[in-house]
């Protein structure tokens, strides 16, 4: 371990008393639960404070309950098996996995007797910080620490008390290990000992181990949902299949805010296996016996669709309106001293203006939702990052109150924001459908459905003017963006300041860079338009961080100066900063020649509360770039999970390498023109880069890991082609600028 | 009716003979280990083995099928065991999981023709198969992996 990392780790120094959290009770026919409260503390990893904003704007009765009902995070049956109940939602980043861990260490349990739930939904499983029940924003694992090592902790001093009182000996003779507890000869498993834990008082004070002690966190764990995945068992909303379960698929508008003005069934009808074609809202659903008839029922059907009233989001026609907006000043998102006049004493000037495409998420499963139901309850499976907003979504579409829905969370075969959506958009679709049909379905997007029906990562253009001194090192930077806000009309809207959707900005008004900078200002044009937008794997450093890291590369070239030696100037006195930053230069060998024909690139970033730096390494190829490896570096303060931690940096930089490369949904006559994957293209297997990834050893605030890793990647590869190429790339996706002069 | 055998048990189905297997398979067997990802030939989470070889099922007609073997991800192996499944535990290559289905099944006819791939042979094998979680590096290693247990073992590749 570096020297420079001390262990200075703070868990182990809580002690919570009795009024903090707990209730322990018994399991119906036998067993121990284990539910408790911790206080909503209330911070982001990056320290902002999010959680007020968002479930009080909301209106949605957010926060965590003062007790937690006894069952909420852990239950132990007498057959030994210790059910972990999740607060979050599993979409590929491990929390599966990592949430147990935390159990585990506290509890001394044996990993084999672990199986995991999702929860329904409910306020003891709301976010701690975020008030609301959420699976995002790169939080699980920090915002989880304290309360699953409590549950952990709890139930293993609940057990100790039950065997010292069985056998008569003091509690603190007592051992625990591998599901088991002994004192002297006697020896009983903790199935054995649950119901008498339960049948006790609440412990009075529960203390949590030292990171000395820690056998999981640090070092991790096999994933616990593998084998389902590798066998074909695992459960995701596309395979819910109960009897009497029908299947529908829905013909949305061809362009935003289209509706229909008519439709012909007849023929729809005459496809075998179609049972009811009915209009909602959103367009014609047609239901079937199975998915394969209602898409041919679908293709049957002939609506006549009345067209938006106006189109204004055409690709070319609004990238023209947010440049001429972007020349302009923008509302206030950061501002120090006087910018124009800065400007105006710089030695020198450099200038650009950055494209960025609308996005789609297309996570592997279609997006999809089952619902059944009755007069009075509504029962819904669906793999969803906000289960509790579902439910009241679904509630209201159906004129009842939220505890009549039951939301059943399933495996999401990917998430990365799009089940996440603020208007529950296709959990309402199913229940609409289910509602006019009155017949228990399962709806099912395609491909084309996903693609062009939205949500997308907003499109953005930003101009950016920055100003040197003498030596080359920055002065005046002045910035304006123009793009739709995420937020805006949204049950998020109240977390909008001042005109200021802090999504639209992060990584540019909160940067490091800033800070050094005397004069500057940024600007915020926030757009409107019909096309649906929202989060997208990192939200909006997936076009700040490359504005920002592209842009200071620009500079350190106009300075003269090495690339990653002008950020250790920019970013001196970070020490998290700048190790982060050291530490992928040296992996990756920043210092020494590359073979004939390579090219390396550097970014940094910080999000999610973690410090990311990647230097990734090209050739030219057919005039695009080739990545033929990326050397990543992470701090993001204790790494729970350290092979979690490398996957999920792994996934967000081939993430980010399609986004950079090929992302890109164009809107023609209010349509999308992007229908699957032969023209949405997705990086494969021969695209896929040697990636090694380096966790600094930390013991600094915890900070996220399944985002952070996008930022830098983009910018780290678009630099890396100006190395070979001397080219910038200032209008994304890649694919659409030409190199081949070079 | 149509007969087919899957993962070694004989079925008749009631489908119109342009059915894509995947929906023989998923909606009227119960067979949900295959995925639906694009419909269209593009991403192989729908891969599975016909007479040995691997094809989309999305595109491929229930009547291709009819008489013929079928193998599935349910049927790859009887234990979790076979290299492939091995390997991809020891690498923990599932993220989301919902592509890995697809991505075992043409890694299985990968190996099964080729026990000692190249990189550029699983290039050239698995780049019909998406994930969107990017476990593509781990995906290469496990197949390494797996390629060097069944050279090992002689297992059921």
């Amino acid at each position: 371990m570096d020297k420079r990392f001390k262990n200075k780790m703070p868990a182990g120094k809580p002690e919570i008393t009795r009024r903090d959290f707990i209730r322990t009770g018994a399991v119906l026919g036998g067993g121990l639960l284990i539910g408790f409260r911790v206080s909503a503390g209330g911070r982001l990893a990056d320290g902002r404070q999010l959680g007020a904003g968002m479930a009080g704007a909301a209106g949605l009765g957010g926060g965590i309950p003062a007790e937690a009902s006894p069952n909420a995070y852990l239950r132990i049956a007498p057959n030994n098996k210790i059910t972990v109940v999740l607060a979050h939602a599993e979409m590929g980043q491990g929390i599966w996995t990592t949430l147990p861990m935390l159990i585990a260490d506290e509890l001394d349990a044996d990993w084999k007797d672990i199986q995991v739930e999702h929860s329904p939904v409910g306020k003891d499983w709301n976010h701690t910080v975020f008030g609301i029940q959420i699976t995002g924003g790169s939080s699980t694992t920090w915002s989880e620490f304290d309360r699953y090592r409590m549950a952990g902790a709890t139930a293993r001093v609940a057990l100790v008390q039950a065997a010292a009182k069985r056998w008569g000996v003091a509690a603190d003779t007592c051992m625990t290990a591998n599901g088991y507890i002994t004192a002297g000869d006697k020896k009983a498993s903790y199935g054995e000992l649950a119901q008498e834990a339960a049948a006790l008082p609440k412990p009075e004070k529960v203390a949590l181990r030292p990171a000395s002690e820690w056998k999981y966190i640090g070092k991790g764990a096999r994933r616990l949902d593998g084998p389902a995945k590798i066998n074909g068992s695992a459960k995701f909303g596309m395979d819910m299949q109960m009897p009497g379960m029908l299947t529908a698929v829905v013909a949305h508008a061809p362009a935003f805010g289209g509706k229909v003005r008519s439709f012909d069934a007849s023929k729809a009808k005459m496809v075998p296996g179609v049972k009811q074609v009915v209009q909602i809202p959103s367009g014609v659903a047609v239901i079937a016996d199975h998915f394969w008839a209602a898409s041919q029922g679908r293709k049957a059907l002939e609506i006549v669709w009345d067209a938006p009233a106006v189109i204004t989001s055409d690709t070319p026609a609004q990238v023209a309106e947010y440049q001429k907006l972007a020349a302009t000043k923008g509302l206030p998102a950061a501002q120090k001293g006087n910018v124009e006049t800065a400007l105006t004493g710089a030695s020198k000037l450099v200038e650009a203006e950055y494209v960025f495409p609308y996005l789609a998420h297309a996570p592997m499963e279609p997006l999809n939702c089952t619902v059944k139901l009755d007069k009075e309850q509504c029962e819904i499976w669906t793999g969803t990052q906000m289960p509790g907003i579902d439910q009241a979504a679904a509630a209201k579409a159906l004129g009842f109150t939220p505890n009549q829905v039951t939301v059943n969370t399933v495996f999401l075969g990917g998430g990365f924001g799009r089940r996440a959506t603020p208007s529950s958009d296709f959990v309402v679709e199913a229940v609409q459908i289910a509602k006019a049909s009155g017949q228990f379905i399962k709806m099912v997007w395609t491909r084309e459905d996903d693609m062009k029906s939205g949500y997308y990562r907003p499109a953005f253009v930003h101009k950016v003017k920055v100003g040197l001194d003498g030596s080359g090192m920055p002065i005046a930077w002045q910035h304006n963006i123009a793009g739709q806000s995420i937020m805006e009309g949204t049950l998020f809207g109240g977390m909008i300041k001042n005109g200021i959707d802090e999504s639209s900005v992060e990584g540019i008004s909160d940067s490091p860079y800033l800070e050094g900078i005397p004069d500057h200002y940024i600007g915020l044009h926030t757009t409107k338009s019909p096309v649906p937008v929202l989060w997208f794997r990192s939200v909006g450093n997936t076009h700040t961080a490359y504005v920002m890291e592209t842009m200071v590369d620009e500079l350190a070239h106009a300075a003269g100066q090495d690339p990653v030696a002008y950020r250790r100037a920019l970013l001196k006195g970070k020490p998290r900063h700048l190790a982060t930053l050291n530490l992928a230069a040296e992996k990756a060998g920043w210092d020494q020649p590359l073979p004939a024909g390579r090219f390396r690139g550097v970014a940094f970033h910080e999000s999610f509360g973690s410090y990311v730096a990647q230097v990734v390494e090209i050739s030219m190829e057919k005039g695009q770039p080739k990545v033929h490896k990326v050397t990543c570096a992470i701090d993001c303060g204790v790494a729970v999970n350290p092979d979690g931690v490398r996957a999920q940096m792994e996934s967000c930089i081939i993430f980010a390498q399609t986004m950079a490369l090929y992302g890109e949904i164009t809107i023609e006559k209010g349509m999308v023109k992007q229908n699957n994957f032969y023209d949405y293209r997705i990086a494969r297997m021969n695209e896929a880069p040697v990636i090694e990834v380096f966790i600094v050893p930390s013991t600094e605030k915890m900070g996220g890991a399944g985002e952070p890793g996008v930022p830098p990647m983009a910018p780290a590869l678009a630099n890396a082609v100006f190395a070979a190429t001397g080219k910038r790339v200032y209008k994304l996706p890649f694919m659409n600028n030409s190199f081949s002069n070079a | 009716m149509i007969s087919l055998t899957v993962n070694h048990r004989s079925y008749e189905v009631d489908a119109s003979p342009d059915m894509p297997l995947l929906w023989v398979l998923r909606d009227l067997l119960g067979l949900t280990g295959t995925k639906f990802g694009c419909g269209v030939a593009q991403c192989g989470a729908c891969t599975v083995h016909l007479n040995g070889e691997a094809v989309r099922s999305c595109v491929t007609r229930v009547s291709r099928a009819a008489g013929q073997e079928v193998v599935t991800v349910e049927g790859l192996s009887a234990n979790n065991d076979h290299p492939l499944q091995l390997a991809w535990a020891e690498f923990d290559v599932p993220q989301c999981g919902y592509c890995q289905s697809g991505q075992l099944m043409a890694a299985a006819e990968l190996l099964r023709e080729n026990p000692n791939p190249t990189d550029k042979d699983i290039d050239d094998a698995m780049s019909g198969n998406i994930c969107r979680c990017g476990t593509y590096p781990r995906i290469r290693q496990a197949i390494h992996k797996a390629a060097e247990l069944q050279r090992k073992g002689g297992a059921n590749g």
